[in-house]
């Protein structure tokens, strides 16, 4: 044992250092490929009985566990009448193959069910055992418990004695004076669980606007109580509580919150719509605004969209038939969807990407990013070309992306784009490593080889000939590359 | 790397104890209700359960059946009904439902509800009115297993709401373990729900009736640690081995759902992750960078073993099969689920360009191409990359410039809004409540909320309150902590994550954490004297307390065991990062904390869900 930890001791230390990086390329991945086939070539080896370590249950849990037996309940009681006797007994029987845990220590051999032989020994020859310690201290009842009934606390005492998880009338603190006094007895305390009950019986037995005055000039107690009824959801009461405090802010926002629980997109809109007025900061309102417009215009595109798929005379649709609503979708996601399904509308018709943009004022990098991926998702190739080409002054056109051209590639080459479409963005790639790189990842030979060139690097472009095809004619090109005397190898 | 002197860390002490109590504990309050009952256990109780306790020894207490809490429940012949769960309004609510529906069909049952970890005000609060027959309830905690870490998932939300209703639960575990291992020599920690915690246990304290007496103590020294200090730790991307399966597969209370993809069969596994898991124990602290070549050279090993057995004679080969064989078939089983996880983690973070991201993280970090790192989150926004992603990007760069250019932050706000959805409007507004994500306002001045405050209110309560606001939403000062404590490591070249040579390390030797440097600091000096300017800029509710008794009653051994409590959520990153320590330092690190976490757990408490 000792020697194989002086290995591992040595192969932390001695092992080469390099730097390591998230990269499937890397080394570091081919050796753990290495170390999977390793593992398993040895599994005809071993997995003749593996049984005995660990029975697992079909779903992956340990027989045995609790979590698996629930699952077994559920199981059986889902079954009818008569399949639920027999499953259980069949549960019961595996129960009987574990080992009963029985140590001195310990109490699970005390309270053994009634039924069971009677030979155990009695609780107080288990406590007085010389090699237990007392671990169960809560187990014993103090005394002082029995007088838990006699209530004369001071509010001292009284959250005192609640921190210790005993029961304690309020009761009996009936003027304003002696409630506070309790109240701020239990935020000394600390123990939100206590301050918690303590507002709880304030919040029965005091008037609103006396509560709400006491509790302003209390951030603590305050705190809890805003916690409590927004656990509880008492609504009414906690849009008051913020009205007093002229928290206005919140007002909206908790208001505004309800919305969440609105199933019905009529209802929502609606009630979105009475948000709007709601006393936000100005920045606030023009996003409640927008939310409001956008679900507005979402049950107009519903609506419509439903309807030409349901007839089935729009093509698109009957290619792509829709996989959700776009009912209650964020704004980019709604724009894809139309960018998809209605790119070339007319900026006046509501489904249009254009309208979409000019109305919410969408960023030109996030109009770019999501057309792109609807464009090439569909790959409509052609488009994607439109959305980068600009023509100047001239007319010449040229290729300007308001994101890097890395980032387009990668997006094209996730949809699957050809070749000659991935190389025509990898030549744009500005950094010349990673056009480099994407170029070797993607196959974008000629990009590689022209830029191999421009770098003057004669043994990079020698050493990448052997990764395109024989007689190809990038290798020709290679080669009559490499023959060109004019060039200035640096290499 | 065998540094001369080194002390070797002292053996934790035997933590068995916290799960045999928790069991009796639980067949005590089992025991309460005698005869056959039916069982329902809530969905988030059933890990923990599994820790502790077994179907047997339940059946051994007359358990008839176990129901999960919210299927609706089978109509049951039992008489009784036990109730195990986390003190929630739903929950309770569940509860009363069955009990006033067996109220409406004349049934007579009785119900206990067992509360883990404790009885919660409003969960007991509402339903007590519709139930006559409702019996006692109780309290049950379950600490789970070695690493000690109990499972409060909510307890961080809770926290950063300023609600203080776990603090109870820290100051008891704290008590508990104090009377099993205490008394603690010294106690040091930072942040108010620390102080609070500490500030309870000890009035706790006061009243037992001084059980630790002539015990030898075996944790010299406890500190405790609020996230609220450093959340930028809590938010960084996870690079070791534990961090990343936590990150990518989501560890439960100590034990992880491997999927077909990493069992390359169709079934998935739940595996347990600890120290009895002897590949796992050996690579969970380590960079991910160097677990891929411990995998092969375990792999190797393991051929190197099985090959042996081929010039074996007879007896020989009884010997091979009847002691070596079942431990090397475990170790294969193993090796073959962690090498299997490594793929797929593998898979997962090149799909998303991981490199990239730490990239920008790590700039953040360090403060320099804050454009750049803008723009990346920015773009990252644009592509509809995911939402807890963003987020959490978007609120360390809050964190780390002490909040967002005005600019900035609208226009990302505006952005998120737009590419997942506008309720997110409410995400915005929770994490500019607790001061993760906020904006830079012009000048020192109050906030309009806390100079209104403090006007209403009289002199003496207003220190109190800008206080409580400050610990809130409070300027996060990172930059200039980072450079007090020297959270960035200066060096030339490469830093060599196969011979850690600080806790940098578990972030790719980018960033000592800050919870775990503060902690470095404080033991090393024994106190806060030295870090006046640190505190300063923390923001305080620092203490430091020593009791000579206790620490001198310590043996040595015992005065090198620390116990860190991380309060609303501890990383495996830190864990690794503290177990490094403990190594360089012969001291050994005990874990206690309210939640696991990591930078989603933390984003997702935050955000507004769909409904």
């Amino acid at each position: 044992m000792s020697r194989a930890r002086a290995d591992e001791e040595e192969y932390w230390h001695s092992s080469k250092f390099r730097a390591f990086t998230f990269d499937d390329e890397d080394d570091e991945l081919s050796q753990l490929k290495e170390s999977k086939q390793a593992v398993n070539s040895l599994r005809d080896i071993v997995d003749d009985d593996d049984d005995d370590l660990e029975r697992v249950s079909w779903s992956g849990e340990p027989v045995g566990s609790i979590s698996w037996s629930i699952k077994e309940t559920v199981s059986s009681s889902a079954s009818s009448l008569e399949g639920r006797d027999s499953s259980l007994q069949k549960g019961s029987s595996s129960y009987a193959a574990f080992p009963k845990q029985v140590s001195s220590y310990s109490l699970s051999s005390l309270f053994r069910g009634r039924n069971k032989l009677p030979s155990f020994q009695s609780l107080s020859d288990a406590l007085s055992d010389t090699g237990v310690k007392n671990y169960a201290p809560e187990l014993r009842r103090p005394k002082a418990e029995y007088k838990d009934y006699s209530n004369d606390w001071s509010p001292k005492d009284t959250v005192r004695r609640m921190q210790r998880g005993k029961v304690c009338s309020l009761e009996r603190f009936r003027s304003l004076q002696d409630k506070l006094v309790l109240l701020d007895e239990a935020v000394a305390g600390h123990d939100g669980n206590v301050i918690t009950a303590v507002l709880i019986f304030l919040k029965r037995t005091l008037r609103r606007e006396i509560l709400f005055r006491e509790l302003e000039v209390r951030q603590v107690a305050l705190c809890h109580l805003i916690h409590f009824l927004k656990e509880t959801g008492e609504q009414k009461l906690l849009l008051d509580l913020l009205r007093f405090l002229d928290r206005t802010e919140e007002v909206a926002l908790s208001q505004y919150r309800e919305h969440l629980n609105i199933q019905d997109v009529e209802k929502r809109r609606e009630f979105l719509k009475g948000c709007i007025g709601l006393p936000f900061s100005a920045e606030d309102t023009s996003h409640i605004q927008d939310h409001y417009t956008l679900l507005e215009r979402q049950i107009i595109i519903e609506a419509n969209d439903r309807h030409l798929e349901m007839s089935g005379q729009s093509e698109i649709f009957r290619k792509y038939p829709r996989k959700a609503s776009i009912l209650n979708m964020p704004l980019v996601t709604t724009l894809f969807y139309s960018c998809f399904y209605h790119y070339t509308e007319a900026e006046g018709t509501f489904s249009s990407p254009t309208n979409l943009k000019k109305t919410f004022k969408i960023p030109d990098k996030q109009y770019v990013l999501t057309a792109l991926a609807a464009r090439a998702k569909l790959r409509a190739w052609g488009d994607v070309d439109a959305l980068f080409t600009t023509k100047n002054w001239l007319g010449y056109t040229k290729k300007k992306a308001p994101i890097g051209f890395h980032r387009v590639v990668e997006i094209l080459q996730r949809n699957n784009a050809p070749v000659q479409v991935l190389q025509e963005y990898v030549c744009l790639v500005e950094d010349v490593e990673t056009r480099l790189s994407l170029a070797t990842k993607y196959k974008c030979h000629d990009v590689v080889i022209e830029t191999y060139k421009d770098l003057k690097d004669r043994i990079q472009l020698t050493a990448y000939k052997c990764k395109v095809e024989r007689g190809s004619a990038e290798e020709e090109k290679i080669n009559s590359i490499l023959n060109n005397m004019q060039i200035r190898w640096k290499n | 790397m065998a540094a001369a002197g080194r002390r070797d860390a002292p053996e934790a002490p035997d933590f068995g104890i916290l799960k045999r109590l928790a069991r009796d504990q639980l067949i005590y309050l089992l025991e309460q209700l005698p005869g056959k009952k039916d069982l329902f256990i809530e969905a988030d109780l059933m890990s923990p359960l599994d820790r502790i306790a077994n179907v047997s020894i339940l059946k051994q207490h007359e358990v008839d059946k176990l129901y999960k809490v919210e299927t609706r429940p089978a109509p049951s012949a039992s008489d009784q009904f036990c109730f195990l769960v986390r003190p929630r309004i739903r929950t309770m609510r569940y509860i009363a439902d069955i009990v006033n529906a067996d109220k409406m069909s004349g049934r007579s049952r009785k119900y206990k509800i067992i509360f883990s970890p404790q009885k919660m005000s409003p969960a007991t609060s509402g339903p007590s009115t519709c139930s006559p027959w409702m019996r006692t309830s109780s309290a049950w905690s379950c600490p789970s297993s070695s690493a000690t870490t109990s499972c409060l998932p909510r307890a961080l939300v809770v926290l950063q709401e300023g609600d203080h209703r776990w603090i109870n639960s820290v100051a008891r575990a704290l008590q508990l373990l104090n009377s099993l291992y205490g008394p603690f020599g010294r106690a040091y920690g930072i942040g108010r729900c620390a102080k609070m915690s500490y500030e309870l246990w000890r009035d706790l304290e006061e009243e037992s009736e001084g059980d630790g007496q002539g015990r030898k103590p075996e944790i010299g020294s406890i500190f405790l640690m609020d996230r609220d200090t450093d959340y930028v730790t809590a938010l960084c991307s996870q690079v070791v081995y534990e961090g990343l399966v936590d990150d990518t597969f989501r560890i439960k209370c100590g034990s992880v759902d491997f999927g077909p993809d990493v069992t390359s069969s169709d079934k998935s596994i739940k595996v347990l992750l600890n120290a009895q898991d002897k590949v796992f124990s050996q690579i969970r602290n380590e960079h991910f960078s160097s677990v891929f070549g411990f995998l092969s050279q375990k792999s190797r090993n393991l051929q190197a073993q099985y090959d042996r057995r081929r010039g074996m004679d007879i007896k020989q080969m009884k010997n091979f099969v009847s002691q070596e064989l079942k431990g090397l078939k475990q170790e294969h089983r193993l090796l073959s689920l962690h090498i299997g996880a490594c793929e797929s983690i593998m898979k997962k973070k090149t799909k998303q360009d991981f490199q990239e991201m730490i990239k920008a993280e790590h700039s953040l970090l360090e403060g320099f191409d804050i454009r750049e790192s803008t723009s990346f989150i920015e773009e990252h926004i644009d592509r509809q990359v995911s939402p807890i992603e963003s987020l959490r990007l978007m609120c360390l760069l809050s964190i780390t410039e002490n909040g967002l250019v005005p600019k900035d932050y609208r226009s990302l706000k505006t952005q998120y809004l737009q590419s997942y959805g506008p309720e997110h409007l409410l995400t915005f507004h929770n994490l500019k409540r607790i001061g993760l994500l906020t904006e830079q306002a012009a000048g020192e001045t109050l906030t309009a909320v806390e100079s209104r405050v403090s006007k209403l209110v009289t002199d003496r309560a207003a220190g109190k309150i800008t206080d409580a606001f400050n610990s809130l939403a409070r300027k996060s000062n990172f930059r200039a902590i980072s450079k007090k404590l020297g959270l960035i490591p200066r060096l030339d070249g490469e830093y060599d994550l196969k011979m850690p040579r600080d806790m940098a390390y578990v972030f790719s030797g980018a960033y000592v954490p800050l919870s775990c440097k503060i902690i470095e600091q404080v033991l090393e000096r024994r106190g806060w004297q030295g870090l006046e300017e640190v505190l300063r800029l923390l923001n305080g509710h620092e203490f430091s307390v020593s009791d000579s008794t206790a620490e001198d009653g310590a043996a040595a051994e015992a005065q090198r065991v620390v116990l860190a409590v991380f309060l609303g959520g501890c990383t495996f990153s830190e864990i690794a990062a503290l177990r490094f320590l403990g190594k360089e330092r012969g001291c050994k690190f005990i874990f206690l904390t309210t939640a696991i976490t990591n930078s989603a757990r933390v984003m997702e408490a935050m955000s507004e869900a769909r409904a």
